[in-house]
């Protein structure tokens, strides 16, 4: 993943940066305050137009990466960003009472999951998943921070140990995709072939 | 491709079981924009006059306004309209919510519903997918209890839900629809619960486009967070403990008695304490930031939303205390009872127990305490049992019912409906007209642009009338020359009631909360949303060019179409007259030269009724065409249109 670690600071395109010895990694993160959420889902109108194609010409939560899951008459309003994907549900589930009030595990939960609605394409099907409003020039904050002033999320920048993750070019993430689903000897042994073919054909 | 609108309708026949998506006349959205408007054209084209209420050919629309579904904050209500049994005429009622967004997410501007069930049914919408299900299971069921249910069976915990409780099932008159933390009330829950429809569930996952985005998106920010920062906007007394303002000028009782020095600090204390403790939190509505209601766990009762006035009209018509109220209302929301109307009905059998018009024949065992009274009647009333089946009807056609006097109790409704427990003193101008003339039955459906009170202090008044961006410049003039305990001119008069309820006719077509305009402007002035700024967003939402005049002359046609359904109706002159008792000191010789100047104004003729110029000039043509075939409006040119009703609108 490329990041961002200054706000307002653009890396340059493409860049390959090598890091050396021990080094601190920037994580983008949003708390949330569920005591403060007043159920607007104002975050999820703003989050579906700035990723509707082109920008803010729709809106629809269901292409939100963010969701208010609100369950009424449990007082429960959770603002939850889609994560990851995963093809199975989980096969159990918890149900946690916090100060006295019942939350199902799931509302927690930002995976798209077969198991609900959440966090899904409308049209394709196709796992949404948050980006933190990745955006050229970067946003001061994601959006649905913007959209809510009543600081029920709330978005950080924190450091933690770890080595920064490099800055990689898009033919290195092609790269590793295909060795991946291949195997890395399969695509040296490609790449071999192809320059021989090549320097053959010459 | 439509913007911000979806461009089809939802026609559902509950007799036949039919369903059918129906695509909309664009050109009706530039004539009505949507909402009331356009449900006002449907209602003007499909129930004739003759259709009784209760009729299968009777409609009841719901329509999501123009900008719901749009990133325009605030824009979350959607219209509900019908005939009522109880007026027998034209019912519209609006909720806020999350219910109008879903539906134009799945791909409608309107369900229009004809027909009645053979049985207790709900509907469900899922973008294309639509059904007719059973709902005898739920029969009896409280109304935020029955969306909880039909959540779980559908595996849909985000579908949106409105639904009847008990009080709708069984036709009572005061019964509302519910939907998560709104309510319609005004006579349409009735109506819902005479087509045997328990409910409809509601879940969409399609785009809503707008016209021009970027510009859209410009505006739409900045105006969420001047709706957060404003505290004139959104409803700040709900916030307040202090509630000397109601206590003491509310009516108590069937709108009977002001109690003085009923409030001290110490029951302000007192409540506050209870308000604390049964408060869940404050909830707001979709794309709003204004958090106006709040979420009760009251012990024993199941949770419930409580918003506005209604914190106070159970206890205050009981003369009972707060705790009651909470405690009530966690039973009457589940019921799906007005917290406007029901109370005065039930302190209206009070006083006649206590006259002995009903008697312990009428009311077996009836309690001493005016709680328990209270619980014992709000029982009989949802289940239509004993005297019950009779107040079921509303105050109106109850006291004509019981008899034996009991019609000198009816002292606090008009046109059929119980108006707000507001007993005054000097007779106001403009709030005279807007009584007599709103077609909206509640004041505060009509009310609320120019203030209600003067400001004494002139430099106050002008710093005032300096930052009234909201008001054309003829208000700001006749604010300047008011001073207290003085009336208006009768021309500022009509002036001031036609603009509050223009700004109610632009709130309930586009779907902005009336909180963030219509009503709060006579509060302080500074509306997030006025007749200035609303075009801009408008516009640039639906592609429809539109500037302030544009949008003033929309409100004016969808306000004589409304008024033409009642016309139709047989609404007239006589009917608009204000209760009695409104005010101590009344002006006959006033009054009518009020009338008189208002209907001028409007370009109707003395009856009431909009001349044939005035319709022709709004497009409705097809109105004065009506009018002419059925008499209601001869050719002869009785009395002509004002002139200066053409120059009606901006400055």
């Amino acid at each position: 993943m490329r990041l961002r670690r200054v706000k307002g600071r653009t890396e340059e395109k493409g860049a390959v940066t090598v890091t050396n010895g021990p080094q601190k990694r920037a994580v983008k993160g949003i708390k949330v305050d569920v005591d403060k959420c007043i159920g607007c889902r104002a975050c999820e109108v703003a989050c579906s137009a700035f990723h509707a194609s082109p920008k803010y010409s729709s809106t629809n939560p269901a292409r939100s990466r963010i969701r208010v899951v609100i369950d009424e008459l449990n007082d429960a309003y959770v603002p939850v960003r889609a994560t990851d994907f995963t093809s199975a549900e989980c096969t159990g589930r918890h149900a946690y009472t916090i100060t006295g009030k019942q939350y199902r595990e799931c509302i927690f939960c930002g995976v798209s999951c077969p198991a609900r609605d959440l966090f899904r394409e409308p049209d394709s099907g196709l796992p949404l998943k948050c980006d933190m409003c990745e955006n050229d020039p970067p946003l001061e904050e994601p959006m649905c921070v913007q959209a809510c002033p009543h600081d029920a999320l709330i978005y950080e920048e924190r450091e933690e140990a770890g080595d920064a993750a490099e800055v990689r070019d898009e033919l290195e993430i092609g790269l590793e995709a295909l060795s991946k689903k291949h195997g890395r000897q399969k695509v040296i042994d490609a790449l071999a072939r192809m320059s021989k073919s090549k320097r053959g054909a010459s | 491709m439509r913007y911000a609108e979806t461009g089809f309708n939802l026609e559902i026949d509950l007799s036949r079981g039919s369903v059918e998506r129906v695509a909309t006349d664009p050109n009706l959205t530039r004539l009505y924009l949507g909402g009331q408007g356009t449900a006002g054209k449907i209602l003007w084209d499909r129930v004739p006059p003759d259709i009784e209420p209760f009729s299968p050919e009777n409609l009841l629309v719901f329509s999501a306004g123009l900008l719901l579904g749009t990133p325009v904050p605030g824009a979350n209500r959607t219209a509900v309209d019908t005939f009522s049994p109880q007026t027998d005429r034209y019912s519209h009622s609006l909720f806020g919510g999350f219910f109008g967004a879903e539906l134009k997410y799945a791909g409608y501007d309107k369900i229009i519903i004809r027909g009645k069930a053979s049985g207790l049914v709900y509907i469900w919408i899922h973008n294309d997918r639509v059904e007719i299900r059973h709902a005898t299971h739920l029969q009896g069921k409280g109304a935020l209890e029955t969306a909880a249910l039909i959540k779980e069976e559908l595996g849909q915990t985000e579908a949106q839900v409105a639904a009847i409780g008990l009080a709708g099932e069984n036709r009572v008159y005061m019964a509302t629809i519910e939907h998560a933390n709104s309510s319609a009330s005004r006579g349409v829950g009735v109506i819902m619960g005479d087509k045997r429809l328990k409910a409809i569930a509601v879940r969409g996952t399609r785009d809503i486009n707008v016209a021009h985005p970027a510009e859209l998106y410009n505006i739409c920010p900045p105006m969420y967070q001047e709706i957060y920062d404003n505290p004139q906007c959104g409803d700040p007394m709900a916030h307040e403990d202090d509630e000397e303002f109601h206590v003491d000028n509310f009516a108590w009782g069937h709108a009977r008695k002001r109690v003085k020095g009923f409030w001290s600090k110490e029951r302000e204390e007192k409540w506050k304490a209870i308000t604390e403790s049964v408060r869940l939190r404050w909830t707001g509505c979709y794309n709003c930031p204004k958090d106006c209601h709040q979420a009760i766990k009251y012990p024993g009762r199941h949770p419930y939303f409580q918003k506005c006035y209604s914190k106070l009209t159970y206890a205050m018509a009981a003369f009972e205390e707060l705790e009651f109220n909470y405690n009530i209302l966690g039973l009457t929301q589940e019921y799906g009872l007005d917290g406007f109307s029901t109370p005065q009905v039930l302190a209206f059998a009070v006083e006649l127990y206590e006259a002995g018009i009903l008697t312990d024949s009428d009311l077996p065992d009836f309690p001493s305490d005016g709680a328990g009274r209270f619980f014992y009647l709000v029982e009989r009333i949802v289940r239509r049992e004993g005297i019950g089946d009779v107040l079921a009807n509303g105050v109106y056609h109850a006291a004509r019912q019981i008899g034996n006097g009991a019609e000198e109790y009816d002292h606090n409704t008009m046109k059929k409906f119980e108006q707000v427990p507001l007993k005054l003193g000097m007779i106001n101008y403009p709030y005279f007209l807007m009584y007599a003339t709103g077609e909206k039955m509640n004041i505060t459906q009509i009310e609320g642009s120019y203030p209600q009170v003067p400001i004494a202090d002139r430099k106050e008044r002008e710093k005032f009338v300096k930052g009234w961006d909201a008001a054309p410049e003829r208000f700001k003039k006749w604010f300047m020359e008011w001073e207290p305990r003085t009336h208006p001119t009768v021309e500022a008069a009509v002036n001031i009631c036609d603009w509050n309820e223009t700004m109610h006719y632009i709130d309930d077509a586009i779907g902005t909360c009336a909180f963030l305009s219509s009503f709060r402007g006579q509060f302080g002035g500074r509306t997030p949303y006025h007749i200035y700024n609303l075009p801009v967003f408008i516009s640039h939402a639906s592609g429809i060019d539109l500037d302030s005049d544009g949008l003033w002359e929309i409100a004016r046609r969808n306000r004589n179409l409304i008024r033409a359904l009642n016309i139709r109706r047989g609404l007239r002159r006589e009917d608009e007259k204000p209760p009695e008792d409104h005010w101590k000191k009344r002006d006959p010789e006033m009054e009518t030269r009020l009338l008189d100047a208002y209907y001028e104004f409007k370009g109707w003729n003395k009856d009431g009724i909009p001349t044939k110029e005035t319709l022709d000039a709004l497009g409705l043509d097809f109105v004065s065409e009506d009018f002419l075939e059925r008499g209601i409006l001869t050719t002869r040119k009785a009395r002509p249109a004002n002139e200066a009703s053409a120059g009606e609108g901006q400055d």
